[in-house]
């Protein structure tokens, strides 16, 4: 592309850039007061701030403030609104929380919001105070808030290293990145620390408490390095967008991209706060990657739950989660790396054992070898969360984590399996040498473990083993084994039996894994088809439905707005009904644009989950989700499902949209013309004749004893020409309308052509006066099914047509012929003929054949009614060039009626 | 019949519709009464006592076939409607009440002197009638049974006959389908019969069957046979 090679490129505005600024107009600022410790005078420096504001004459109000009792603190809330905190009901105890309902009505330009970490109590909207700070953002309100560092959720693991404390309340990186302003609220170690020490912090038993452990001088000044160097990175960033929004080329990494490979293991979310911080001092963007090999189906729910969690973190902190199916981890996360352009790759460091990595290989010695010129960091494996409790949860549905359970089923047919290869081993024995009969052992570990997998397949060796020492190697009927050199058999017997176990069964979860995998592509394939031919919302919405439900395994239930509610549109199963807590989870999840409900961050007190519908021109809809069993929605397996699922509805939503803009476009334009269309005809068809009319009428009745006989003749025949035409325009417009407004049904009985063409052609009568008429209609017509009226109304503006377009003293023909199942009517003229480009056109409505600048009278309707008639008694009708001399000609297809006619029945009566 | 000039009545409530037929039958020497709605009409009616009626289907106040049955309660007079184009289910049913003709609006005055005559014409017949029906180059003796074109004789079936006897009883005045059928065919059989002996006869009368100008098709309606020509 010459387009890129242009040395100015780089000087074009990033679109990213330029989309960030976007994204945030309309939005409310945010100022972050970031201290190091608490203490600082962050609320203090807040509140002297909300105090300049309202002095500038700024609508203040104050959301949720902390003074802890401080008294400098208190006398800064001295004239500042107040919006009352609301009441929480929450295990016998009565919690208040900010109430965003009533600011979302009040309206302010600016909150103050204290606290941003604070987890909210149970039974609010949101359960974290800065999804409430994002909401009220959003509404348009500016936000001050207070923040310390060790809050911060990229921060967590290294203020946990300094401090030896581990904070529970975090929030994400995100909402740093996206504060408008940050300020420091510093104050230096030794100054606190006399704060402290003055119980300006804390009460003096508690304050004493904090100094030994927390508010040590080296603590304090490592957290204070961490806010100042934080704020400064954000600095750096805001100055990076403001000069990539203006195109100012800077000296930013270009292209550099961080990947974090997670796993199962513990020490996950530590390795993706590692690579969030590495992409920051890089400025990179990153991405945290799963490779789902075999194993992952062999994992526990649990190890699956950190998996998923472990990812939905990486999101959280700003990066891109993803997972890749493979099948060795370390080919497959290079492969990925080389297909989008990464250039470091965080991975963790085997905790393994040196035996388990001899036998299964080192996934960071395969990287390194293979990486190329990608940098891979590998992180010291660091267990920084004390690993939750493994919890026994009872799982009533069962059926949902079948692997926890112990299914006895496949034991009864291993044993069987176990047991005929002994019966098979007695029966050989006279023929075979003993250890010979260990290879029939041998086969039926085989074959149990590539039925049942691995447990029942190391069942069957044990057995094996027990069986062949008791009743093959001597002393027989014993566990006991005389000679040595049968133990080192045995036990060789054993390990085979193992690994052969162990690589069946993996190929077995392998083949189970790809056969389910393929099931679900054809399933998406198969919907992705049905979705194809679909071609109304509604149709669409309940295939969607009903193949989510399907899929899933999940009750699901579209919304789509109308008016001012969201009506349920589609459900499977049909009959479900939304209570008040899903309403307003789904209300939610539409006006931001965002998921809520049940195991979200919103409203997780409702039964449903609702996910907003996007595509590609905004969100349409939501779709709610839930289960009647408990416990987790959807699966990280059930999410990328449903993910692909509504990706299907959306692109066919974007095109029943596009469609049906594409015809409501066409529509208008199409009837914009006939507006046109009908205004000129009927100012010119109507006012023509009138004015013909009123002049000759009005010079009769004035002078027309001054007139001869001759003159008042010709004046009276004008008269009476120009009313007949304005009567036909008239009955022309009235059949159209007829016509359009879907009122004409035709009274279809066995009729005789000929007798409607005689009665056309005497209409016509005064029409063809000066033509030369022909009828060459054949004898052996049959009767034909047609309307009368409507059909001799059809000749009769056909002919009108005909004599209109052709010279006095030419031909008009009709013909009439049966061919098979059809009979051709024609009406021939021999005018100048049609224009080609004209052919179909000329039964458009109020469309006129032109003749050079000269313009035909007629009304432009006459052909239009003709096609509408014929069509309406389930005919043909369209318009040709003579192919043996100049002239028109109209060919109408009518069907010969099935029954016999009475034509037929009478003449062979 | 009472002397001196024949009376119609005109039903109509445009004045324009009314002022023309009065002028224009006024012109042709009848004595012409009018009335705006259908009660003003009956009324009229009685008082009058006219030897034709031009009806309107539309009135303001009572529906045009109701006046037609209140007078064919009261007589035989002579009832012409007149219609709007594309009404042919309404003119079937003026018709099968007992309206002798129809025409459509907007309507020559030249065909609509013709029909008033026909009409007129027809009553006189029916009271004493004349044996020779001629139109054109058809002559049809109904007493002998005896029908000629251009003086030459043609030879009719049965049904053939029993359908022209009927047209030329009723000449200039249009039938319908189903009354014809009820006539010839003692029932309302199917229609297509009667298209099919329709056109066996002008293959026979008709000086060119393609473009017939003795027996006409009123689309949608019936049939009518050509007074004049």
């Amino acid at each position: 592309m010459p387009e890129s090679e242009k040395p100015n490129r780089d000087q074009r505005p990033s679109p990213e850039a330029l989309l960030r600024q976007a994204a945030r107009e309309g939005q409310g600022r945010l100022k972050i007061f970031l201290g190091a410790a608490p203490g600082v005078g962050k609320t203090y420096k807040m509140l002297t701030a909300a105090q300049i504001a309202r002095a500038e004459g700024i609508d203040v109000v104050i959301g949720v403030v902390e003074t802890h009792k401080r008294a400098e603190t208190e006398a800064l809330l001295a004239g500042l609104e107040a919006v009352p905190r609301r009441r929480i009901d929450y295990k016998d105890h009565s919690l208040e929380e900010m109430d965003i309902d009533t600011i979302l009505a009040r309206m302010p330009k600016l909150v103050l919001v204290d606290e941003l970490a604070h987890s909210n109590v149970e039974g609010s909207r949101h359960p974290k105070r800065y999804l409430d700070v994002e909401e009220l953002l959003a509404a348009g309100i500016d936000v001050y808030t207070t923040l310390n560092i060790q809050h911060v959720e990229s921060l967590n693991d290294v203020v946990a290293q300094i401090t030896h404390v581990r904070v529970r309340e975090t929030v994400p990186d995100g909402i740093l990145d996206r504060a408008d302003d940050i300020e420091v609220v510093d104050l230096s170690p030794d100054d606190l620390i006399e704060r402290l020490r003055e119980g300006k912090v804390y009460v003096a038993a508690e304050a004493e408490r904090a100094l030994r452990n927390y508010f040590k001088p080296g603590n304090l000044t490592a957290l204070r390095e961490l806010a100042l160097r934080r704020t400064a990175q954000r600095v750096d960033e805001q100055m990076l967008t403001y000069m990539r929004a203006h195109a100012i080329s800077g000296p930013w990494a270009a292209g550099e991209r961080v990947l974090v490979c997670v796993s199962g293991d513990p020490a996950a979310p530590g390795l993706v706060r590692y690579a969030r911080r590495l992409a920051d001092r890089l400025h990179a963007p990153w991405t945290a990657v799963y490779v789902e090999t075999v194993r992952y189906h062999r994992l526990g729910e649990a190890a699956r739950d950190r998996i998923a969690e472990t990812l939905r973190l990486a999101e959280r902190l700003g990066g891109k989660a993803t997972t890749i199916p493979g099948t060795g981890i370390a080919e497959d996360l290079v492969a990925y790396a080389k297909d989008n352009n990464i250039t470091q790759l965080v991975i963790g460091k085997s905790e393994r054992s040196r035996r388990f990595e001899m036998l299964h290989g080192s996934v960071v010695h395969d990287l390194l070898r293979c990486a190329g010129a990608i940098s891979v960091h590998v992180i010291a494996g660091e267990r920084a969360e004390p690993e939750p409790q493994p919890q026994p949860q009872p799982d009533p549905a069962g059926a949902t984590v079948p692997r926890l359970r112990f299914d006895i089923r496949p034991y009864l047919p291993s044993t069987a399996i176990v047991a005929a290869a002994l019966g098979i081993g007695l029966a050989l024995q006279q023929f075979l040498a003993i250890a010979n009969i260990s290879i029939v052992f041998l086969t039926a570990v085989l074959v149990v473990a590539a039925r049942y997998g691995l447990m029942p397949s190391l069942y069957a060796s044990l057995l094996s083993v027990l069986a062949y020492n008791f009743f093959f190697l001597p002393p027989l009927y014993t566990f006991t084994i005389a000679d040595p050199e049968n133990v080192v058999a045995l036990v060789a017997f054993l390990v085979a039996a193992l690994i052969a176990s162990n690589l069946a069964a993996g190929t077995r979860a392998q083949a189970l894994a790809a056969r389910s995998r393929a099931r679900v592509t054809e399933e998406l394939l198969a919907f992705s088809r049905k979705l194809a031919g679909v071609a109304t919302l509604d149709d669409l919405f309940w295939a969607t439905t009903y193949q989510i439900a399907a899929m899933l395994k999940l009750h699901v239930v579209i919304l789509m707005p109308e008016g001012a509610d969201l009506v349920v549109k589609a459900g499977y199963p049909p009959e479900d009904q939304l209570d008040g807590s899903d309403i307003a989870a789904a209300k939610w999840s539409w006006a931001n644009n965002h998921s809520a409900g049940r195991e979200s961050d919103t409203l997780p007190g409702a039964r449903r989950l609702f996910l907003p519908l996007r595509t590609g021109r905004g969100t349409v809809g939501v779709l709610g989700l839930d289960r009647e069993a408990p416990g987790a929605l959807l699966t990280p397996d059930g999410r990328r499902l449903l993910d692909a699922l509504m990706d299907l509805a959306a692109l066919a939503i974007e095109r029943i949209h596009l469609q049906s803009d594409l015809d409501s476009a066409k529509l208008l334009a199409e009837s914009e013309r006939l507006r046109s269309a009908l205004l000129t005809s009927i100012s010119h068809d109507l006012g023509t004749p009138l004015a013909a009319i009123i002049g000759a009428a009005s010079s009769l009745k004035s002078v027309g004893e001054r007139y001869d006989e001759r003159q008042r003749a010709e004046l009276v025949a004008t008269i009476l020409d120009e009313a007949e035409r304005l009567n036909r325009f008239v009955g022309n417009l009235l059949d159209m309308t007829r016509l359009e407004s879907g009122a004409i049904a035709p009274r279809q009985e066995m009729l005789d052509l000929a007798e409607i063409v005689g009665t056309a052609l005497q209409r016509a009568g005064k029409v063809l006066a000066n033509r030369r008429v022909k009828v060459d209609i054949g004898a052996d017509l049959p009767m034909l099914r047609l309307d009368f009226v409507l059909f001799e109304q059809v000749l009769f503006n056909l002919l009108d047509n005909a004599a209109k377009y052709s010279a006095a003293d030419s031909a008009i023909e009709i013909r009439a012929r049966r061919r098979d199942q059809l009979v051709e009517l024609h009406v021939l003229d021999e005018g100048d003929g049609i224009p080609p480009d004209q052919i179909e056109r000329i039964f458009d409505k109020f469309h006129r054949a032109h003749d050079g600048d000269r313009k035909r009278p007629g009304t432009g309707l006459g052909l239009a009614i003709c096609r509408g008639f014929v069509t309406a008694m389930g005919g043909t009708i369209r318009a040709r060039n003579r192919a043996d001399r100049r002239g028109g000609d109209f060919v109408i297809e009518l069907p010969v009626p099935h029954i016999p006619g009475p034509a037929q029945r009478a003449e062979a009566a | 019949m009472t002397a001196g000039p024949i009376r119609i009545l005109v039903v109509d409530d445009e004045p324009a519709i009314r002022r023309l037929l009065k002028t224009s039958l006024g012109a042709e020497g009848y004595e012409v009464a009018e009335a705006a709605t259908g009660e003003a009409g009956w009324t009229e009616f009685g008082r009058v006592k006219p030897d034709l009626v031009l009806l309107d289907l539309g009135l303001p106040d009572i529906d045009g076939r109701e006046v037609i049955r209140r007078i064919r309660g009261a007589g035989l007079v002579p009832i012409i409607v007149l219609s709007i184009r594309s009404d042919e289910r309404g003119k079937v049913e003026a018709l099968d009440l007992g309206a002798d003709d129809y025409v459509s609006k907007p309507v020559g005055m030249d065909e609509l002197n013709a029909r008033v005559r026909a009409a007129l014409r027809h009553r006189l017949q029916q009271e004493g009638a004349e044996p020779i029906f001629q139109s054109g180059d058809l002559a049809v003796d109904l007493v002998r049974r005896h029908i000629t074109v251009k003086g030459v004789d043609v030879k009719l079936s049965p049904k053939e006959y029993d359908l022209l006897r009927l047209l030329v009883m009723h000449a200039g005045k249009v039938l319908t389908h189903s009354h014809i059928m009820r006539e010839v065919w003692g029932a309302a059989t199917d229609v297509q019969y009667l298209r099919i002996y329709v056109r066996q006869l002008r293959h026979k009368l008709e000086p060119d069957p393609a473009r017939p100008s003795l027996i006409l098709t009123e689309a949608g309606v019936g049939y009518r046979l050509t007074v004049e020509g």
